[in-house]
């Protein structure tokens, strides 16, 4: 069954469309994965799919719940997370208090805000950052540590949270090369063995052809090819879109 | 547990100043409220990165609401304002301490409304322009305060004097002095537990990336609006008191004061160390000291003085005692990371 | 309420006439707010403090027996040397680092200037007499004191010379470059620091025009200069940086306002309701941009 449909989706920015009559589904499950040259509007639907700006026109669909409405919050409580590009972690908190913090909360209600902290999340936290590898980190701020390795902070902070679904921008992009192999490894295993549904932009062909069972490509706003990673590789119109056409 | 007894000793050093040092009651007595507004102003501005400027909205409002509870439960206000108060009203023993209760309750809870009211407006505001929303809206409260006959317009009003027969001044100072001393201890109990559960993480988070906290999933305006109840509650209580202390309420110098207690609540937090519990203590004791000793030295350039004292602290000194302290000796704050660890390359088998 | 100007409608005639003249004035002071914060991001709440020491400048003038008026020139050329001196020895520290700390470093810069002010010129409120006179219109019913006549073409000529010094000048290029991409302007040899002092001291200029122009149209007091930088800020917001044309018009707009607000709920509400016309602007633009998901950066 599609855990999230996206249908006929446009967006603009004043006059650039970034992303045009843009339809696509994702079964819940599977790895997908999301391709395009620099510009072409990946992150612009994922800012649309999360809720970041509203559409234009079109429908975002999740678990069949309209979600193109929701304020992002509530995408998020949905159990549909993303991360982003640029890395988006809590700098003067260390890395166990950014883990606790992506916690969903389980009380609602007016004196929820000044619920306490179950010990219990603390080995939780424990267990996902010994799984992205920064168990030894753990104690230090967030904002000391690398670029990659607060790329894989913010994995492990997505984990947390549990979620249905998982948008990922460029989870390889600064990474170590040595350590993509390490990355590719846990994103099947968090498929696998949490069941999150992945939806993945990547720029290294060689990461998103071993992890995706489905490819989208997007050029200048549209969906111009979709299949698998073979049918992908030979479609004209994606080779076109990356290397121009002659 | 060390800490614990360092807490304890100076809770008895708290409980015993009025008899050490009789002669500073008052003074002290206002070192507590100062610290009590350096404490609320740091749940917004220190933990949370909201600098507001609007705090003293609440103090001003408590300050007249608790007068006016305790003037207008026995006698008609209009008329002790204009009448010039207690030289025509005077309320008996009786009647003050039930009104100074009641108004204090008033004082506590009419500003927590007001704070839920505009909350969800102005707390939707970021960074400068939600400081400068909160400094307009400051600045208007006591202006409007400055129209309103019946609180006395610009020449402000009286709040009821200590009733006679029960004791002297010293009494009063001291009576004061341990209900501003309790308020001191309650909101820093308050607000240290308050830290240990969700609501302190949350408010880290706004504070270090909003829109990451958003996208998670967090009811971030829930938060926020809670945070400003917390410091309007025991803002509004300091207010009343301080009233009850001064004896006289102006709109623009007294109970909104913009330009002293207002720009004090954002100097002594960062003075202390924006973001820690115990910094904006020491940063309002610091500067309490350092206004009083000053002050006199000042006489006729105290603003200058404070003025400058401002640009300083904010361009050279901006992490404050207690984060110049947790630089030097992180051992101390339990931040110790073991070299190897920091240095360490992360592996992924 | 006192719907008065309602029942007069000559009132509103000059009502409009008084708001839009001072509006202009506002729109000037407005002007250097938006130069230093689209410039150098910073935002200067000690700006209305250094239209009053403006007006200062012309009112010593005034006492010293010369015509206030000359102000317009003597006031700008000094206050620029004090922007360029106020940069040199606080703001530049400022300037790379978070809005709040300039916000907090130019508060504490204006209660200090305050007090000097109160203590060089004394807290009583003064005037500048100019003797401009008076013109009469529709038969003697509206009122207009030369003096407001003449700071508006003044206000208007000063900033038709300075749109073109911005626009045509060397200098006026660099700072244009640095405000866009200081870095880029930086690599390509541009003396970002310089600029910056020079668009603080311009600042300062313009808000010693505005000042002279106030202190003989208007009264000086040390302590009424934070109305007037919250006036410039809530024309800033509500125009948007790099928009004259809407800088004008927000300026004569809140002039309006304030002049209508004084017959309605009289003069000892006017400031409170400024402050609280930036509050709902505030407000209200947050509001509008939430429906966008977006909010004011």
């Amino acid at each position: 069954m599609n855990i999230l449909e996206v249908k006929d989706v446009s967006k603009s920015f004043g006059g650039v469309k970034a992303n045009q009559s843009i339809s696509l589904n994702v079964e819940e499950g599977k790895i997908v994965g999301l391709i395009g040259p620099n510009g072409s509007g990946k992150t612009t639907l994922f800012n649309s799919i999360c809720g970041t700006h509203p559409i234009n026109s079109g429908s975002i669909k999740f678990y069949q719940k309209e979600v193109s409405t929701l304020p992002i919050p509530l995408v998020a409580r949905l159990g549909l997370l993303r991360t982003f590009q640029q890395t988006h972690i809590y700098g003067k908190l260390n890395c166990i208090q950014n883990m606790i913090i992506s916690a969903k909360s389980e009380s609602t209600g007016l004196f929820s805000v000044f619920s306490k902290i179950p010990t219990t999340l603390n080995d939780k936290a424990e267990a996902l950052l010994e799984f992205v590898g920064l168990y030894q980190k753990r104690l230090l701020r967030a904002g000391d540590l690398s670029f990659g390795q607060q790329k894989l902070l913010e994995l492990a902070m997505a984990l947390m949270n549990e979620p249905k679904m998982l948008l990922l921008d460029e989870p390889t992009a600064g990474i170590n090369p040595t350590l993509i192999n390490g990355i590719i490894d846990r994103l099947i295993r968090v498929n696998k063995d949490y069941g999150i549904t992945l939806l993945i932009i990547e720029h290294n062909m060689r990461v998103i052809m071993s992890l995706a069972e489905e490819i989208f490509c997007l050029a200048h706003g549209e969906l111009i090819a979709k299949g698998t990673p073979e049918q992908i590789k030979n479609n004209k119109n994606v080779i076109d879109a990356y290397l121009g056409t002659q | 547990m060390r800490s614990k007894k360092i807490f304890f000793l100076l809770v008895i050093l708290g409980l015993i100043a009025p008899f050490l040092f009789p002669a500073f009651k008052l003074q002290m007595s206002i070192m507590w409220i100062l610290v009590v507004l350096a404490l609320t102003w740091d749940v917004q501005g220190g933990q949370m990165g909201y600098n507001t400027f609007g705090n003293i909205v609440f103090f001003g409002l408590g300050m007249y609401l608790c007068a006016a509870t305790q003037i207008g439960l026995f006698f008609p206000l209009g008329e002790w304002t204009a009448a010039g108060g207690e030289k025509t009203f005077v309320h008996n023993s009786e009647q003050y301490f039930q009104g100074l209760f009641l108004g204090l309750i008033v004082a506590a809870i009419v500003p927590v409304f007001v704070a839920v009211f505009i909350g969800y407006g102005i707390l939707g505001l970021r960074g400068h322009y939600f400081a400068i929303c909160t400094l307009g809206l400051g600045i208007a409260a006591g202006e409007f305060a400055g129209g309103i006959e019946i609180i006395g317009a610009g020449q402000g009003m009286t709040s009821p004097p200590w009733p006679k027969g029960i004791g002297n001044t010293e009494l009063r100072g001291e009576f004061f002095y341990y209900i501003c001393f309790v308020l001191m201890i309650c909101s820093f109990l308050f607000l240290r537990w308050a830290y240990s559960t969700r609501f302190g993480l949350v408010l880290n988070a706004i504070r270090d990336n909003e829109d990451k906290a958003e996208a998670m999933g967090i009811n971030t305006m829930k938060f926020k609006i809670s945070g400003w109840m917390v410091s309007a509650f025991f803002v509004g209580i300091a207010g009343g008191l301080m009233g009850n202390m001064i004896g006289y309420i102006e709109p623009v110098e007294t109970a909104f004061p913009g330009r002293t207690f207002g720009v004090f609540m954002v100097l002594m937090a960062i003075l202390g160390g924006k973001g820690t519990l115990i910094g904006p203590i020491i940063g309002a004791i610091a500067f309490h000291l350092f206004k009083e000793g000053f002050w006199t030295f000042f006489l006729g350039w105290q603003y200058v003085a404070l003025g400058a004292l401002i640009v300083i602290v904010v361009v050279f000194f901006p992490e404050g005692i207690m984060g110049y302290l947790r630089e030097k000796f992180p051992e101390r704050f339990g931040e110790v990371v073991d070299e190897k660890n920091r240095k360490s390359q992360v592996e992924l088998s | 309420m006192d719907l008065l100007i309602f029942q007069n409608p000559i009132l509103i005639v000059q009502a409009s006439l008084d708001g839009i003249l001072l509006g202009i004035l506002f729109a000037l002071i407005a002007y250097g707010m938006a130069l230093q914060w689209g410039v150098m991001n910073i935002i200067n709440i000690a700006q209305g403090e250094l239209v009053i020491l403006g007006g200062y400048i012309a009112y010593f003038l005034y006492i010293s027996g010369v015509h206030p008026a000359f102000g317009i020139i003597v006031s700008p050329v000094i206050m620029y040397f004090l922007g360029v001196g106020m940069y040199k020895a606080v703001i530049y520290r400022v300037v790379d680092r978070d809005m709040f700390i300039s916000i907090l470093a130019t508060f504490g810069i204006s209660i200090l200037a305050q007090q000097l002010m109160n203590s060089v010129f004394g807290s009583d409120v003064v005037v500048a007499q100019s003797n401009f006179g008076t013109t009469f219109l529709f038969n003697y019913m509206v009122t207009l004191p030369n003096a407001k006549i003449f700071s508006a073409c003044i206000s208007l000529i000063f900033a038709v010379i300075l749109v073109g010094y911005m626009r045509y000048s060397k200098l006026g290029r660099a700072i244009r470059a640095t405000a866009q991409n200081a870095r880029a302007a930086k690599i390509l040899g541009v003396d970002t620091d310089k600029v910056y002092a020079a668009t603080f001291g311009i600042n300062a200029a313009i808000c010693g025009v505005a000042g002279a122009l106030i202190a003989i149209t208007f009264t000086l007091h040390p302590y009424v200069g934070l109305p007037y930088t919250v006036r410039s800020f809530m024309i800033v917001i509500v125009a948007g940086l790099g928009n004259l044309p809407g800088v004008a018009l927000s300026g004569m707009g809140l002039g309006v306002f304030e002049e209508f607000s004084d017959y309605l709920f009289g003069t000892e509400f006017r400031i409170a309701s400024v402050f609280l016309l930036l509050v709902l602007i505030l407000v209200f633009r947050r509001f509008k941009l939430s429906r966008k998901r977006e909010y004011l950066k």
